[in-house]
Formats: structure tokens, C-alpha cells, sequence
């Protein structure tokens, strides 16, 4: 997150021409030390705290209540970029969790374990955890939560893309009628929890602000049709994604996305990339590897290669991606019908993706695809290769499948991992060749 | 054992036959004799078979393939640190076995699960792959209608594959057989519960599991004879630990080490196959029967690691499993790779700890062919325990 820094070769780009040239990480920066003290001043008094998921975090309906959102998966992450997540997976296993399962969970649980001091602040019990189905872990975590601290646990279904046979509209009306039911529902938690009434007019203000976020996070995807790229969405994106996840609804983080979206204007208005020369434009499937992130880019940014998309900026983006657009003059209906739709084109999206990923290759001029599959998550992980040979077969798009995880900095093999994302770059730059010819 | 027990050696060694055999006998007899029959695979855990059986279909329960066929194509489609009975379902269908699909149905049980509706969807394109969105949020208000309507919709789904609608007196006929599989099943549950020196672990299970590779109606018939059977069988109870096996309801354990097991103990309750005894009442027969099976999913149930019920909390079921059976220990099992499963068995074992109730814990994997470390393990916490009771 905000302690990430670029590689070498992308330091070698991003020489400042002007003001606006790395203002949006020094924001990022700001809001996420903000976003910790908040936390941990919370701690500190004792005020109730919602523990919540990126991939549906209901922020719509906690910031009616001011309860601050404690996101374990960005806590946990930067516990990996700080280099200091094995002390609490080893933790989390001591107390006996398996190497095989979420890393982001046993790293959370070694927290919480070890007296809950993160490297930027202090991690507050939960007053209230909001778990969202779509990633089955989450309800599996939020478990562990409610056996130590027996705190209430909403689990918020979100059903989801139901396969090949498509939906009719009377589906669909019974899933909104479902979702809107739990809003409802989550309302009268939160206000058990608080001891506040809810206020619809403070809702639709908070509606209104993620409508501007969603433009916004948008155009901020689309500058990357640019060549070259103006940023990496595997490094300024999870900057991007990480600020709208803490901020969503809050006008900070809509202001967040317009300083962003100057600043890449700018870049693209001086012709500045991610990298000195881009050689390469790639569509990341996947998550980056934490523990090694840095390593991890420079494997791809050495070649020239740079991250123009990456769907993990849309399903960990919380869905904002996907064009939303409450209507407030029916607040709590359409949050229903436009949470379920970001529920089924970002979150379950994951499971079949391919036409979109074909897309995103023909429209942002993508070379190829890199699939990072991790053991900590199969939510994402799972069917990776199926869509890498498929979009192969189908598409003739050629993709690299690499394995490694979120945080486990032992299971990151070094050497393995770069032959084969050279010999990816090595096919790559010979199929230019042949193409240009 | 003495005789008649080779009568129900006999029907036991039919249900092993079936269940062991990866060709699908069964299945391809019952399209013998229904020609233009479809099949309905689902993955595990539950699935409203009834809705299936309504408009003709034979639904099957996708349980991989344990040992018996090498994965070779599925784990060039699925990543490396995903369970066995994921990929082993896969390469059924990939390596020819499931030729008589007509539609796929996963649940999002756990992301794996989930997953594999796009890889079924993309290796099989012929045939429709649906998820069945059963509730996690199942105390809400709202989720016995959403329920009711998601089982219309997977109705639907079944209709338009077989060309005949799910009619609601066939369906009440269904629920019907359905419901008498289920009496049978936990009459042989019974009878491990109070008298499982009569029937071993072993045969229990393979009993159960034929129900999910064959007609529903031909099941209850075995199951009669098996009863039958059990009934005249004379055998004297032996010096044993009472265990609950928890962790078998997704992947299944090799039929071997439940056999390690009873060598040492008797499982006199477990979850193996949960998803066949998911129901534990009988369904009723009379109202909209779509309502009744959403209303018995959530109301009328059992529980597992794969469904979140605050009205059934996993720690205190398992200890009233444990209670109920009479049980003095309990092994703590999880697939290999099988996230929900692995971190219930911390959950468990905390909670079995707080209520002093010794437990084993044990990771298992269906390919596994070699069980010697188990074996002494499972010995060694047996024997510990008989020492204790002394």
C-alpha cells in the first residue's frame, strides 16, 4: 500500500516534471497513515469498529453510523510489505492453522493473537464483522473473530453469476429482493451496535460520493489505453484501490481519485510512462506477491514490461469499477440492485472471465497475460491455467501462469519464478518480431 | 461374525462394487433401460435431488474419484493448491467417465467449488453449468423465499434440459422416495450409534455412499436388504473407543483408513456424505414442495464447515454429535488443501479442549494409499484413551 515503492526501472520514469508528478503517492501516503490512526485511536477508546471485506464492504451503510472499517486484507498485506508477515503466519500456525490455508487469515489471526500491534498501528477488536459471501473464506475468518472476541457477525449474501444458463429478469428481481432485505437487515445491526438511528439523507450524501468515485476510478482505469501506460496496476493501481477501499464514500477518497486522475493526465500530456521505454503492456489475472513485491515487479519491469490492467482493480476495488450509479431518490433499493450487479460483473466475474479478458487485450493493446496464482487465495487462484489455455486456444493470446503466494514469503521461489517469466518475455519478443514482419 | 452376516456381506460387497468403480455402473444401467434419460452430476455437499428425479432426470453426486484414476488433464486446468476431489471430479468428465452428462451443478460451498462452474463451463461447452446459490446468510428473514425461488430456478434449468417441467405432484412424489432414503439412512445410523459392533464403519459407509452413484429407488431397495440383513447378524461388543469422525463432508476419506480406524474404534456418528443425510427430518409431502425443501434446508438440517447457521453453531453440534452418540473422543479430520475444513479443525479443537473431550487431529487426502503413520497414530491415541476408561 502506501509503503510500496517503485522498481529502479520505474524510478527511471517517473523523474518529477512538474508538481503534480507523485503527489498522488504522497497522498495515498497521507490517508493511509490517517486511515491507521483512526484505527488505532479507536482502539484506544474504545469506539465500536467494523471489520470488513474489500470484495463488499457495505461502506455505504457503516458510514451512516461513523464506524471506522478495519479491512483485515490491507492490513494484513502490509504486514508483507513491510516484510514482516512470517512472524505472524508463524503465529497463526503455532496456534495450529494449516500452511494450506489464506495467508491474509493466518496473518490477521497471528495479530490478533500477538496483541493486535501492526506495523502501522494498533488493529482494533471488532465490534461488528461484515462478511460478504463472496469469497467463502470471509465467512470462515469472520468465524475466528466471533469464537475470540464473540462479536456480532452479519454474513451479507450476495448470490452471485449462476453459470452458463444466464438469469432472467424474475431471477434477478429475486436476488435484489433478497439484498435489499439484508440492507435492511445489516441497518437495524447497526444500530443495535452503535446505539444510533439510522439517517437515509446521510446515506444518499455517502451514495452520492461513491457515484463520483466510480466515475472517477474509471477514468483513472481507461488513462492506461494511453501507450505509454501512466501507471501500473499492479503498483499505483493497489495504491488506487487500497485509498477507495479505506475511503470509499468519504469525499477524501473522491478527491484522492481526482488528484490521481490529474496527475496520470499530466504524465500522459508529457508522454511519460511507468518505465523509460515500454516494451511490453500486460493484463495481470491474479494478485502481485507481497512479501516479494518489489521483486516481483522488477521481474516484469526488467523486460519492459508493465501492468495495464489488472482485474484485481476491479474485484478488490470493491466492484467501483463497474459503473455505479445510485439513484438517491430510492437509496436503499437501487445500493441493493447496484451491489448485486458489481457482486456479479466484478466478484463473479472471476470464475469466467475469459470474453472479458479478451476484450481488455484488444482494447488496452495488451501483449499478453500474467496469471498469479496463490495458494492463499482460490477464490482468484483456482482456474487460472483452464482460462490461460483457453484464451490460448480460443484467441490466440499467449499467457504466463506463475504460482507463489499473498504473503507466505515461503513459498516464493526465486530463480523458478524468473525463468519462466524470461522465458515468457523471450516469446513475446519474438512473436513482435514475427508479427511486425 | 457369524452367519447371516455373509447375506449382508453380499449386499455390502454390491455397494462397495458401485461405489469403487469409476465406469458408473448403475448409472449407465439405468440409461439402459431410459434411453433418452438425462443425468444430473452435482458436486458435493447438498443438492435438492428431488427436483431432478421430478422431471425424470438421475441426479448423481460428483464425489472424485479417490484413487482410482490418475489426474493427469485436470491439473493442467486447476491450480496446484487446490483439493484432490476437485481435480479428480474434473478428470471424471475430462477422461471420457461422465459421457452421460446433460447438466453440472456446483454450489458455493467454498471458492474451489465455486471455480469449478468456469471450468466445467469452459471444458464442457455443451453442456449447462450452473451454480446453485444455496444461503450463507440462512437467519435472515429473507432466505427461505429466496431460497424457494432459487430452487424454481434450478427447476427451470432441469426443464428446459429434459423437455418436462418439474410438475408439483412429481415433485411431491419425490420428496416421497427421497424421504424414505433418508429414514434408511438413519436407521443404518442407528444402528452404529447403539449396536456398531453389528455393522462396521466400513460397511455403513459404503451402504450409504451407493446412494449417490444410483437410482434413488433402487438404493432404498438395497438399503431394505441391508437392514434385513443387519438384523440377523450375531456378533458380541468389543473392548473399543467410541469415536465421531468429523471431516468428511466434501472430500471423502479413503474407504482404507476408515478401515484403519475400526481396526482400533468404533465411529459411531460423523459427517461423512453429510450432504445425503443433510435433511434430518422427513420433508413433507403436502404444500408447495418447493417451500418445503427450502424450509428443511435451513430449518430441518444438519450442519458442516461449508454452511455458517448462528442458530446452529458448529462448536456446540459437534460436541451434541459427540453427546448424542455416546462417543468418548472425537478425530478431527480435514482434506488436504481443503481451506473451510482446515480452519473448523482449529475451531473444533479449541472447543473440544474447553469441554475436556480428547480428539485426534488428522489431515487425509481420497488418493492417499499408504496409511501406516495414521495407523499408529490412530492406535496410539486409542490405546491412550483405553488406558484412560480403565
Amino acid at each position: 500500500m502506501s509503503e510500496t515503492t517503485a522498481t529502479p526501472h520505474a524510478h527511471s520514469a517517473a523523474a518529477p516534471h512538474s508538481e503534480l508528478i507523485g503527489a498522488t503517492r504522497d497522498e495515498s501516503r497521507r490517508l493511509m497513515d490517517a486511515w491507521w490512526a483512526e484505527l488505532t485511536e479507536a482502539d484506544e477508546s474504545g469506539r465500536p469498529v467494523a471489520n470488513v471485506f474489500v470484495m463488499g464492504s457495505f461502506a455505504e451503510i457503516l458510514r451512516c453510523f461513523d464506524l471506522p472499517m478495519s479491512c483485515p486484507e490491507i492490513s494484513s498485506l502490509q504486514t508483507a510489505v513491510r516484510g514482516k508477515s512470517m512472524e505472524y503466519l508463524n503465529a497463526a500456525e503455532d496456534a495450529g492453522y494449516s500452511p494450506d490455508i489464506c495467508g491474509y487469515v493466518k496473518v490477521d489471526t497471528g495479530l490478533h493473537l500477538t496483541g493486535r500491534n501492526h506495523p502501522n498501528g494498533r488493529l482494533p477488536k471488532p465490534s461488528l464483522v461484515v462478511a460478504p459471501n463472496t469469497c467463502n473464506t470471509y465467512i470462515k475468518w469472520a468465524e475466528i473473530w466471533e469464537r475470540m472476541y464473540r462479536c456480532p457477525v452479519f454474513v451479507f449474501d450476495l448470490p452471485g453469476w449462476r453459470g452458463t444458463n444466464g438469469q432472467s429478469a424474475d431471477d434477478f428481481e429475486s436476488d435484489r429482493a433478497y439484498v435489499e432485505g439484508q440492507l435492511r437487515e445489516l441497518i437495524t445491526t447497526c444500530e443495535q451496535v452503535t446505539g444510533r438511528p439510522f439517517d437515509v439523507d446521510r446515506l444518499r450524501e455517502v451514495l452520492s460520493e461513491v457515484n463520483r468515485l466510480s466515475a472517477l476510478y474509471r477514468d483513472v482505469i481507461a488513462e492506461n489505453k494511453n501507450h505509454p501506460a501512466p501507471f501500473d496496476a499492479m503498483l499505483d493501481g493497489l495504491n488506487y484501490m487500497g485509498i477507495c477501499n479505506a475511503w470509499r464514500g468519504d469525499p477524501a477518497g473522491t478527491r484522492f481519485l481526482e488528484l490521481a486522475l490529474d496527475e496520470l493526465r499530466e504524465r500522459v500530456r508529457l508522454h511519460m510512462g511507468v518505465l523509460a521505454e515500454e516494451r511490453f503492456r500486460l493484463l495481470a489475472i491474479g494478485t502481485a506477491c507481497y512479501s516479494h513485491f518489489r521483486r516481483f515487479l522488477e521481474l516484469f519491469h526488467e523486460w519492459g514490461g508493465v501492468f495495464v490492467v489488472s482485474e484485481y482493480m476491479s474485484y478488490a476495488g470493491g466492484g467501483i469499477d463497474k459503473a455505479i450509479e445510485y439513484d438517491l431518490d430510492r437509496p436503499i433499493e437501487s445500493l441493493a440492485e447496484q451491489t448485486l450487479r458489481s457482486a456479479n460483473e466484478s466478484f463473479s466475474r472471476i470464475f469466467y472471465s475469459q470474453d472479458w479478458q479478451a476484450e481488455v487485450v484488444r482494447e488496452w493493446d495488451v501483449d499478453g497475460i500474467c496469471f498469479h496464482g496463490v495458494k492463499s487465495c482460490r477464490t482468484v487462484s483456482t482456474g487460472q491455467p483452464d482460462v490461460r489455455e483457453w484464451l490460448m486456444r480460443h484467441h490466440d493470446i499467449p499467457g504466463l501462469h506463475i504460482q507463489s503466494d499473498l504473503v507466505d514469503a515461503r513459498l516464493w521461489s526465486d530463480a523458478q519464478l524468473k525463468n519462466r517469466v524470461d522465458a515468457f518475455f523471450e516469446a513475446l519478443a519474438s512473436r513482435k518480431v514475427a508479427l511486425d514482419a | 461374525m457369524t452367519t447371516p452376516a455373509s447375506h449382508l456381506d453380499e449386499v455390502v460387497a454390491e455397494a462397495r462394487e458401485l461405489v469403487e468403480d469409476t465406469s458408473f455402473p448403475a448409472v449407465h444401467r439405468w440409461l439402459e433401460s431410459h434411453p433418452d434419460g438425462k443425468v444430473l452430476c452435482h458436486f458435493q455437499v447438498y443438492f435438492p435431488e428431488e427436483v431432478a428425479h421430478a422431471a425424470g432426470m438421475l441426479p448423481i453426486k460428483l464425489l472424485g474419484a479417490g484413487g482410482a484414476l490418475q489426474v493427469r488433464q485436470a491439473d493442467a486446468r486447476i491450480a496446484a493448491f487446490v483439493c484432490s476431489i476437485v481435480r479428480s471430479s474434473l478428470e471424471l468428465g475430462l477422461s471420457g467417465k461422465l459421457d452421460f452428462l446433460s447438466l453440472f451443478v456446483t454450489h458455493p460451498i467454498c471458492d474451489a467449488a465455486r471455480n469449478s462452474c468456469g471450468v466445467w463451463a469452459r471444458n464442457f461447452e455443451n453442456i449447462p453449468c450452473q451454480i446453485l446459490y444455496l444461503p450463507h446468510n440462512v437467519r435472515s428473514t429473507y432466505a427461505v423465499e429466496y431460497l424457494e425461488h432459487e430452487y424454481r430456478r434450478i427447476g427451470n434449468v432441469v426443464a428446459e434440459v429434459t423437455g418436462r417441467p418439474v410438475e408439483t405432484d412429481a415433485l411431491r412424489t419425490s420428496i416421497g422416495v427421497f424421504n424414505e432414503n433418508r429414514a434408511l439412512i438413519r436407521e443404518l445410523y442407528r444402528i452404529k450409534r447403539e449396536t456398531p459392533w453389528l455393522l462396521t464403519s466400513v460397511e455403513a459407509y459404503v451402504l450409504t455412499r451407493a446412494a449417490a452413484v444410483m437410482p434413488r429407488e433402487e438404493h432404498n431397495e438395497l438399503l431394505h436388504r441391508a437392514l434385513a440383513a443387519v438384523g440377523g447378524r450375531e456378533a458380541k461388543p468389543q473392548d473399543r473407543v467410541r469415536v465421531v469422525f468429523e471431516g468428511g463432508f466434501c472430500e471423502q476419506p479413503p474407504i482404507d483408513l476408515l478401515a484403519v480406524i475400526q481396526d482400533v474404534c468404533y465411529i459411531v456418528d460423523d459427517d461423512l456424505l453429510i450432504g445425503l443425510r443433510w435433511l434430518t427430518e422427513d420433508v413433507p409431502c403436502d404444500g408447495d414442495p418447493f417451500l418445503a425443501l427450502a424450509r428443511a434446508y435451513i430449518e430441518t438440517s444438519s450442519y458442516s464447515p461449508v454452511q455458517r447457521d448462528p442458530a446452529k453453531p458448529k462448536d456446540e453440534m459437534l460436541l451434541g454429535r459427540i453427546r448424542e452418540s455416546g462417543a468418548e473422543a472425537a478425530i478431527v479430520a480435514a482434506a488436504k488443501m481443503c481451506e473451510p475444513g482446515l480452519e473448523e479443525q482449529v475451531g473444533y479443537s479449541g472447543a473440544l479442549d474447553e469441554a475436556g473431550v480428547p480428539h485426534l487431529i488428522l489431515e487425509f487426502e481420497e488418493k492417499a494409499t499408504v496409511f501406516e503413520q495414521v495407523r499408529m497414530e490412530i492406535e496410539t491415541f486409542a490405546e491412550s484413551l483405553l488406558f484412560e476408561f480403565a
